[in-house]
């Protein structure tokens, strides 16, 4: 099975937490979904389970959503491919959290 | 030489405060973990360098950071920063506190009452306080929303909930306050290792005397209003407990409304508000070396959340309650309008007593001599959830 690459982006606390800049590069093999793409973030930064996805259930945080390729995909399936731009490394997968505004 | 370090909870990270045993000037680091609300912080006896916080967000949950060098450094224990990852499943367990369902472990229990009287499904939200172990480092306890207590025994690696509390049998009356339902209070009975103390709001305050495994609702003489029996077994909104270790068997508590004590071990309880100007509030702690000297700071009411008449006044009392005195000097007496939370008022064991307490205005004041006068440590921090003063010597 080839290697992929994905871009992910995370919002800033997540960012201070993993110390690590706007974007990371994660390099895995297999089918990219937000699952597996998930699998490989958290394999790589560890300190970053349960941040995204609740620790028991898997369920994406509510205040977080998942973007790519300016859409929307926090309601897609989560073994459900993501974009072809995305498994390419073209576009890169955006973890956003919700506005605070105030 | 003395020194003083002071930890400091806010809305929008945490702060450690030091100065030495003259308690005259500060160094003010931070904010540490910058944007993210900081619960609590809180130095272990046994090691006054390592530290425990609780971190935590509604967007991205609950972080366990621990510090091994007094706060310079902190990391999620069991993930050290800089750390390549190792094969099999991912590191940060510490992040995770997962409710005991187990039949092996007494009474599953899955619902506690809502807001509106009908029966919600227990949900883990945050860490509201941390207390380490008196004698072990590596050991330390969190009480949480929704109300429950964990224990962690590998310096707050993985956490195992004490589910004797939940298991009681009273859960299904327990219900949130307008904080959360949380379990917001963990004493530790230096004289005996067995014993541990904890308060919800609003289930009430609980013992247990074997460690853990079982506990007892301790509330007799509580009195509550706005519950439908006012002297119910539990459903009460406990505030605050404070103990003087020296003294283990007498506890204060600031409830809802009323300052109450025990000399019991909780075990019956009678009030001892007195001559307090409003007996709503939530903070009350304890002299280091008058047993009967204690605090509380008075809030106007249960809706309106800021000092009575404008003026930010500590009460002390010392006849162990009943006859109480406003403690003024250097506190704003016109136009302030904050309030002091729950785990936002300490105190050292200097001599003469340091008494610490925050706002929810920003201010961290101090006083140096028992409550006589009080000046401002920092007065513009974000709103103030917790304070903790470690005494190094």
């Amino acid at each position: 099975m080839s290697s992929i690459t994905i871009r992910v982006v995370l919002p800033q606390h997540l960012r201070i937490l993993a110390r690590v800049g706007t974007e990371v590069t994660l390099n895995f093999e297999g089918r990219a979904t937000q699952q597996s793409v998930l699998d490989a973030l958290e394999a790589q930064y560890p300190m970053l389970r349960g941040t995204i996805r609740d620790h028991v259930t898997q369920q994406r945080r509510p205040f977080l959503r998942f973007f790519a390729c300016e859409e929307d995909l926090s309601h897609e399936p989560p073994d459900a491919p993501l974009p072809d731009a995305v498994t390419s490394g073209k576009e890169p997968f955006l973890i956003i959290g919700a506005i605070a505004g105030g | 030489m003395s020194k003083v370090r002071v930890l400091v909870g806010t809305r929008k990270g945490a702060f450690i405060l030091t100065s030495d045993g003259k308690r005259e000037k500060w160094d003010v680091s931070g904010p540490h973990f910058a944007g993210w609300e900081m619960y609590h912080l809180k130095g272990s006896t046994a090691d006054p360098n390592r530290l425990y916080a609780s971190q935590t967000s509604g967007w991205f949950g609950q972080i366990i950071q621990r510090s091994d060098d007094g706060g310079k450094t902190w990391h999620q224990p069991g993930t050290p920063p800089g750390e390549a990852p190792a094969p099999g499943p991912p590191k940060a367990e510490s992040n995770k506190f997962v409710y005991d369902t187990s039949d092996a472990s007494g009474k599953p229990l899955t619902t506690h009452q809502w807001y509106d009287g009908t029966q919600h499904p227990w949900e883990f939200k945050r860490v509201w306080h941390l207390e380490p172990s008196l004698k072990d480092p590596d050991t330390v306890y969190a009480g949480v929303e929704d109300a429950a207590i964990f224990r962690s025994t590998d310096g707050g690696q993985n956490w195992k909930e004490l589910s004797g509390l939940r298991g009681h049998g009273t859960g299904p009356k327990w219900q949130p306050g307008a904080g959360g339902m949380c379990l917001h209070t963990v004493i530790l009975d230096p004289s005996d290792p067995k014993r541990i103390y904890i308060a919800i709001s609003a289930a009430g305050a609980f013992r247990t005397d074997d460690g853990g495994q079982t506990w007892k609702p301790i509330n007799r003489g509580l009195r509550s209003q706005y519950i439908p029996d006012p002297n119910a077994e539990v459903g009460h909104c406990v505030h605050h407990i404070a103990m003087n270790p020296s003294r283990p068997g007498v506890l204060f508590m600031q409830k809802h409304w009323d300052v109450m004590r025990s000399d019991d071990a909780g075990d019956n309880w009678k009030e001892i508000s007195g001559n307090l100007p409003t007996d709503f509030g939530f903070v009350i702690d304890i002299h280091a070396h008058e047993p009967e000297t204690i605090y509380v700071v008075p809030i106007k009411s249960d809706s309106e959340h800021y000092v009575h008449e404008g003026k930010l006044r500590v009460y002390r009392s010392r006849t162990g309650g009943n006859e109480w005195e406003a403690l003024t000097k250097g506190l704003p007496q016109k136009d302030c309008y904050v309030n002091v939370l729950r785990d936002a008022m300490a105190v050292d064991s200097l001599d003469k007593c340091g008494v610490y307490f925050g706002t929810s205005g920003g201010q961290v004041y101090a006083s140096a001599d028992a409550g006589d006068s009080w000046a401002p440590i920092v007065r513009d921090l974000p709103a103030v959830l917790s304070v903790e003063v470690q005494t190094l010597i």
